[in-house]
């Protein structure tokens, strides 16, 4: 493999780079023999930053017996039998009778929050605990109200990583916020697709929606990378694409709104695209069209994701409400500060690489 | 005052409305027909905005407020869309040509829509004031409206002495509301495009008719009525719930189909269900109405969604009105209430 295509970090900065460059190194190389090497692993753990540390001893382990409890919380009727399940009949009733008289509301970007609760989100939990028993951490470093930008790679073929992320912050937040992500404009010409991703609170990733969103005081996710990130062949995994123009950072920077560095392991492997059919992509309008393993040999079938074992980390915010009102035009500050963020999300993912047991356990 | 276009039912109200403040001696009302409501003692000039004479008009008069209504979507009666657009347009130029020879004239109000916007998914959810139109329409109302706009800017740029007002509404809906979106939500099947549910956004005659009396005004303390601004209620419907409260069953229909089918009927000359009209029920469009509220000091009465329940009590009751579905869940609840334990059927409904 390509050692030589490293992602360029900007080395004259203080942030513990030269510490850290050899072992990213070495991780880009090869991430997944990496996490069973135990050699590499003594080498790159002391490397990880200050704070990290003290989050990922604390959740990594402790957060599984936690998991199979989580579910049971939003479905109050299955241990009390018979009350419980006529409550919740009534309820189901009532939800029915508010959606075929259409007395419920939506918001302006189309959010439909009871829909999403009820429905869209019982359809997402089965294949966030079950398939890909999705494991969270730093969940902490997201903030109970007030708007935050929350920032991820982005991987997988299909932006799966995404709706995951979402059910993760509904699911596993104490305070029941809900994210609101943006996404590519394709989500938006297709289909059934942009209604669906509009009542599930998505919307379009433009710096005017981004900023109305942070405005109300909303958690927006974005995921910079873009098409180049989720389309990017199976060999570059977990090799961060550039982050876009760095428009978010101006967002946040222009609504004081702390970044959240999110890392995201076990999307890339879900549909592991080793090939790219570029004149049908074109044909059919679309940025890429994935070959993977199976699909589309086995049709339908092969586009199944691969049951890996995900992880989702949400870093330590980065404040950045202590610039002035005209950092968000000083494109220096937005420069590094895209540079940071992106670096601390490569870090914690090569980390969370190392400490992997296995793509699928 | 001057007010054009006062043959429609809006024109109508808001003259009968006006006339009644104060600080207005005399309303002109003019339009090209004489129209069929009768305009309270407001003098009627039948006069085609498209001519000259309106400039005549206009130095005759000596107006200092000038409204322009006559930008609408719709013929009145039996005219073509040629001609519409010929009112809309050629209309407007007319008109600011007039105002612009007038020096009595110190106000001037356009009734314009959010139309400029177009809908596209490149769009950002939410329009303000300025954004800019990712794909600007291509034609029919929405490109008058732009065109209209335009006009007006160039007028302001040349009397800056005029204070411009210019209010792009959402789509108007009331009891007695003419709009190409009304008659569309009085069809008994509403046919929808497959895959999408647009978010709609409307605004109530009855605010239309005060925003258009606030503008027409010295604005008041604190305010300022000169400028663009978007008028809408508040809160979005989605096209689904729409037809769910009206009580009228939709028809998915694929993009393609529905454009097809949209130009057969407009060539058939049935109804101008103009492309437009079919990317706004595509893609919906939501503007902000900060500007409005804070910057011309109006609040509208009725929300979104007041807006269509108004409306929908005007319209007769669909082939499944919401009160039968609600009465029919309601008999299961109380069905399940009884015989506690077995599930009822949901697939029933």
């Amino acid at each position: 493999m390509a050692d030589a295509k490293v992602i360029p970090f900007d080395d004259d900065r203080s942030r513990g780079g030269a510490a850290a460059r050899p072992a990213r190194r070495r991780g880009v190389g090869r991430p997944r023999a990496g996490s069973d090497d135990p050699g590499e692993l003594g080498e790159v753990q002391p490397l990880p930053g200050r704070a990290r540390v003290r989050e990922d001893g604390r959740v990594s382990r402790a957060q599984e017996p936690e998991e199979p409890e989580k579910p049971q919380d939003p479905r109050p009727g299955a241990g009390g039998q018979g009350a419980g399940l006529e409550r919740r009949v009534a309820a189901g009733l009532a939800f029915l009778r508010r959606r075929l008289t259409g007395d419920y509301d939506v918001d302006d970007f189309g959010y439909d929050e009871e829909l999403t609760d009820q429905v869209l989100m019982s359809l997402l939990r089965p294949v966030y605990e079950k398939y890909f028993r999705v494991e969270v951490k730093g969940i902490e470093n997201i903030p109970a109200k007030g708007g935050a930008l929350i920032v991820a790679n982005h991987s997988g073929t299909l932006p799966l990583d995404g709706l995951m992320m979402q059910v993760a912050v509904h699911d596993q937040h104490p305070a029941d916020r809900h994210l609101r992500l943006l996404a590519a404009d394709l989500v938006f010409v297709l289909p059934v697709v942009n209604e669906l991703a509009r009542k599930l609170g998505h919307t379009l990733a433009c710096a005017e929606d981004a900023e109305r969103l942070l405005a109300q005081g909303e958690l927006v996710g974005v995921m910079p990378e873009g098409f180049k990130g989720i389309g990017k062949p199976f060999g570059e995994r977990y090799k961060l694409q550039r982050f876009g123009r760095g428009g978010f950072v101006s967002t946040a920077l222009r609504q004081g709104a702390p970044i959240i560095p999110c890392s995201i392991v076990g999307a890339e492997e879900i549909y592991p695209m080793i090939g790219n059919a570029k004149t049908l992509a074109r044909l059919l309008g679309f940025p890429y069209f994935p070959l993977t393993p199976t699909f589309p040999w086995l049709g339908p079938l092969g586009a199944v994701p691969l049951p890996t074992k995900w992880t989702i980390q949400f870093g330590e915010p980065i404040p950045t409400d202590g610039y002035p009102p005209e950092a968000a035009e000083d494109p220096m500050l937005m420069f590094n500060l895209t540079d940071q963020v992106r670096e601390q999300i490569q870090h914690t993912l090569y980390k969370l690489l190392v400490q992997r047991r296995s793509v699928f356990f | 005052m001057l007010v054009t276009g006062v043959a429609r039912q809006l024109g109508g109200r808001f003259v009968r409305r006006i006339q009644r403040d104060p600080e207005v001696d005399r309303v002109i009302a003019v339009d090209a027909v004489p129209p069929a409501h009768h305009l309270g003692g407001a003098d009627f000039i039948r006069a085609d905005i498209r001519l000259p004479t309106i400039a005549r008009v206009l130095a005759e008069t000596g107006a200092d407020t000038v409204v322009h209504l006559d930008v609408t979507g719709t013929a009145l009666g039996a005219g073509s869309r040629a001609m519409v657009k010929e009112t809309n347009v050629i209309g407007t130029m007319q008109l600011l040509g007039a105002c612009q020879k007038s020096p009595a004239v110190k106000r001037l109000v356009v009734k314009s829509s959010t139309n400029v916007y177009g809908s596209a998914p490149r769009d950002p959810a939410v329009f303000t004031e300025t954004t800019s139109a990712k794909s600007l329409p291509s034609g029919g109302f929405a490109k008058d409206t732009v065109e209209v706009e335009g006009y007006v800017r160039g007028f302001a740029r040349r009397r800056p002495d005029v204070a411009v007002c210019v209010l792009r509404f959402a789509n108007i809906l009331g009891p007695a509301a003419d709009t190409p979106l009304a008659s569309y939500f009085a069809l008994p099947v509403l046919p929808t495009v497959f895959g999408y549910d647009p978010r709609l956004q409307f605004v109530h005659e009855d605010d239309v008719v005060e925003v258009l009396r606030i503008a027409s005004h010295e604005p008041r303390r604190g305010t300022l009525n000169s400028g663009t601004f978007n008028i809408a209620g508040d809160g979005v419907l989605l096209l689904s719930q729409c037809s769910r409260r009206l009580g009228r069953p939709t028809v998915p229909l694929l993009l393609p189909a529905v454009t097809w089918a949209g130009s057969l009927v407009r060539t058939l000359g049935m109804t101008d269900f103009s492309p437009e009209q079919i990317r706004l029920l595509t893609h919906g469009r939501v503007v902000a109405t900060g500007q409005m509220r804070e910057t011309l000091g109006f609040t509208p009465r009725y929300t979104t969604a007041e807006t269509f329940a108004d409306f929908v009590r005007g319209q007769g009751p669909g082939l499944l009105p919401p009160e039968a579905l609600a009465g029919a869940v309601d008999r299961i609840a109380s069905l399940a209430a009884k015989g506690s334990g077995h599930l009822p059927p949901h697939g029933a409904n």
